[in-house]
């Protein structure tokens, strides 16, 4: 039987199994997939949201904070310091011409971009104001501030210790570095915790890559479309991503790349709209943002709440210190890797400073929120705020853009499923590095993974949202767990190469190529 | 010191009317030096997937070879049998940008292109390759 053939009879068959299947039976599948998963991933996740003995403060969260402060201060705010030459480098101005042709640094940031913004910037912000208020948002940025040193740090050591085969193709991230990088400083454990973080990887590829981008698509085709089982969205999805990575075919990959950016800034511009026609309302925003961030205004969990809301979410949206970046950035040309770090550290700028801003600011100015007008605080719906219509996630941002331009959520509809594909892509991309990285560099074992991958989506669409965001933040942060670790023996690494490179660059020998 | 000249030429066969004019113009300067040059387009500023980024240099390298072997090689055969020294180069980048910049590192006297009739959208709202050349270039063009 041929291909075409093939792929027909897979398709036609799903549509029969889509009619036949009745909206009772289909449910009952859901709940069982949803039971199963959250028995499964329940001790995981537990053990990486664990509060620190006496609080409910829990130490995942405290342990990203302490390493971007850290890296902020050892690096002496490097994020500030080199943010002009970052753009530069983005702008091409210190590129060599000879090596037209290559990926450049912009080329690297969009990639890597891509993988990040998305859903956490729509969804994620969704949940951090629903549960944290406004105030989470003051927490986001300052975590996106902080993670900016973050970034550049692991991406600095992703292109200095990635692999460069002979065929001309490049491999690298947090398992090339830290095995390396502990081998030359001569520290044991490089290859073991190397080891442990491609596993955290292929479970985070799994989990926030993979299921949380299917199961937000699915509720933002199901917001536009009405209710419908999960599992057919995933069975979708699935079909495409798989024609994608195993099929190789690079077109439907090629436009989601160009689709996402024009999406970007359509997003970003509508958040602007909205912004300034309420316009009377910002300072308004802006006060609650920075109240809520010390007092919590009522919010459950009070000002501790809204601050672990708003680096989880940033987190999750940014990655800073999660290591996935340094897999993306490390296929730029350059013979400087800390270049690419400077580069890097615009990321979490972009995505969160900006983007999830912009919609904390949308969702705060909608009034979304419920507020009790007597009190002036937020109205509690158990642990979260009262929302209209008892939204969240998704569907709160699309409701706070929906009240600003009513055409807008069917917009945002297609950006989720867009973000949610190109995310997708990236991380299947990151989680393949990782495979190979454990299991050799063969066909088998690239096809094997692929396959898991698709298996996944279906399993994401269909599990409710508590199950599958709880094992995608576990999965995420345990990739922090590890590469932080490494990092921290790693850091005077970057700082040899910082402090070469500025001695360098002020004596005039790192030659700017464009005026 | 000789005279070089440049030629930009793109594959197609109408290339050979710049090739043909700069082949007189070598001969009447005689100590004379032709440059072929072909830019291969390249934005450092598109959108590519990880796994594009991953095979970029090794396709930058298939992509060189390729335009070197079928587009610079039967040029370059031509003119070496009309006893004309000839040397390739294959570029990536802007055509006009990539042009003008190895004329520059190659101290060359003049760029030899051939009129092109595209009139794509693009062409008209940010004018031709050849149009872009004459405005920038630093030395004189000669638009067959």
């Amino acid at each position: 039987m041929k291909l075409n053939q093939k792929l027909m009879l897979i398709i036609s068959s799903l549509f029969l199994m889509i009619s036949n299947a009745s909206a009772e039976q289909a449910t009952s599948l859901d709940a069982r997939v949803n039971e199963v998963f959250a028995n499964f991933t329940g001790p995981f996740v537990n053990f990486i949201f664990a509060p620190l003995y006496g609080t409910n403060f829990p130490w995942i969260v405290l342990w990203l904070v302490v390493a971007a402060s850290i890296f902020t201060v050892y690096f002496g705010f490097v994020q500030f310091r080199f943010f002009g030459h970052a753009i530069a480098l983005v702008k091409g101005d210190y590129s060599n011409p000879d090596d037209a042709g290559e990926v450049s640094h912009f080329q690297a940031l969009a990639t890597a971009l891509s993988g990040t913004v998305g859903l956490g910037n729509i969804a994620g912000v969704g949940v951090a104001v629903a549960i944290g208020g406004p105030g989470a948002t003051f927490w986001m940025i300052t975590a996106g501030l902080l993670g900016m040193a973050a970034k550049f740090t692991e991406c600095t050591l992703g292109v200095k210790y990635r692999n460069e085969y002979d065929n001309g193709t490049v491999s690298g991230g947090p398992m090339y570095y830290i095995s390396k990088g502990f081998k030359e400083r001569g520290l044991f454990g490089g290859k073991f915790l190397a080891v442990l973080f491609s596993i955290f990887c292929i479970l985070g590829a799994f989990g926030g890559g993979n299921m949380f981008q299917a199961n937000q698509a699915h509720a933002a085709i199901s917001g536009i479309t009405g209710d419908y089982p999960g599992w057919i969205t995933g069975i979708i999805f699935a079909v495409i991503v798989f024609v994608v990575i195993v099929g190789g075919v690079k077109s439907i990959a090629r436009v989601t790349e160009k689709i996402v950016p024009i999406m970007g800034v359509l997003y970003v511009g509508a958040a602007l709209v909205i912004l300034m026609v309420n316009y009377d309302k910002i300072g308004w925003a802006f006060n609650e943002i920075f109240t809520g961030a010390f007092t919590g205004l009522g919010v459950a969990g009070g000002f501790v709440g809204a601050l672990i809301q708003g680096f989880k979410r940033a987190a999750f949206s940014n990655e800073a210190g999660v290591g996935s970046a340094a897999i993306a950035h490390s296929a730029v040309k350059t013979k400087e890797p800390i270049t690419e770090g400077f580069v890097s550290l615009l990321e979490p700028l972009i995505d969160t400073v900006v983007i999830c801003t912009m919609t904390a600011l949308v969702i705060t100015i909608s009034g979304q929120l419920i507020s009790d007008p007597a009190t002036g605080l937020y109205v509690l719906d158990g642990a979260r705020i009262a929302t209209v219509d008892n939204n969240t996630g998704v569907a709160l941002t699309s409701a706070a853009f929906g009240a600003g331009i009513s055409w807008f959520p069917y917009l945002l509809g297609v950006a989720v499923i867009m973000f949610a594909f190109s995310t997708m892509i990236s991380w299947s991309y990151y989680g393949l590095k990782a495979w190979t990285y454990l299991f050799g560099e063969s066909k088998n074992a690239e096809l094997s993974f692929k396959i898991l991958f698709c298996i996944f989506i279906v399993i994401g669409a269909a599990a409710s949202l508590g199950p599958v965001i709880d094992f995608s933040d576990a999965a995420i942060f345990a990739m922090a767990v590890v590469n932080i670790f490494a990092i921290y023996f790693l850091m005077p690494i970057v700082k040899k190469e910082l402090v070469s490179y500025v001695t360098r660059l002020k004596n005039g020998e790192i030659k700017k190529y464009k005026n | 010191m000789s005279t070089k000249l440049i030629i930009g030429v793109d594959g197609e066969s109408s290339d050979n009317r710049a090739i043909e004019f700069a082949s007189k113009l070598s001969t009447q300067i005689g100590n004379c030096e032709l440059i072929v040059v072909y830019v291969i387009e390249w934005s450092p500023f598109s959108f590519q997937t990880n796994e594009e980024n991953a095979e970029r240099h090794k396709r930058r390298e298939e992509e060189t070879e390729l335009a070197t072997n079928r587009i610079i090689a039967p040029v370059l055969k031509k003119l070496e049998a009309a006893n004309i020294k000839a040397s390739g180069i294959v570029t990536h980048g802007n055509v006009a940008d990539a042009l003008n910049r190895v004329a520059k590192e190659q101290n060359a006297d003049q760029i030899i292109v051939r009129r092109t009739s595209d009139a794509s959208i693009k062409t008209r709202i940010f004018g031709s390759s050849v149009a872009n050349l004459v405005m920038e270039s630093t030395i004189p063009v000669t638009v067959i």
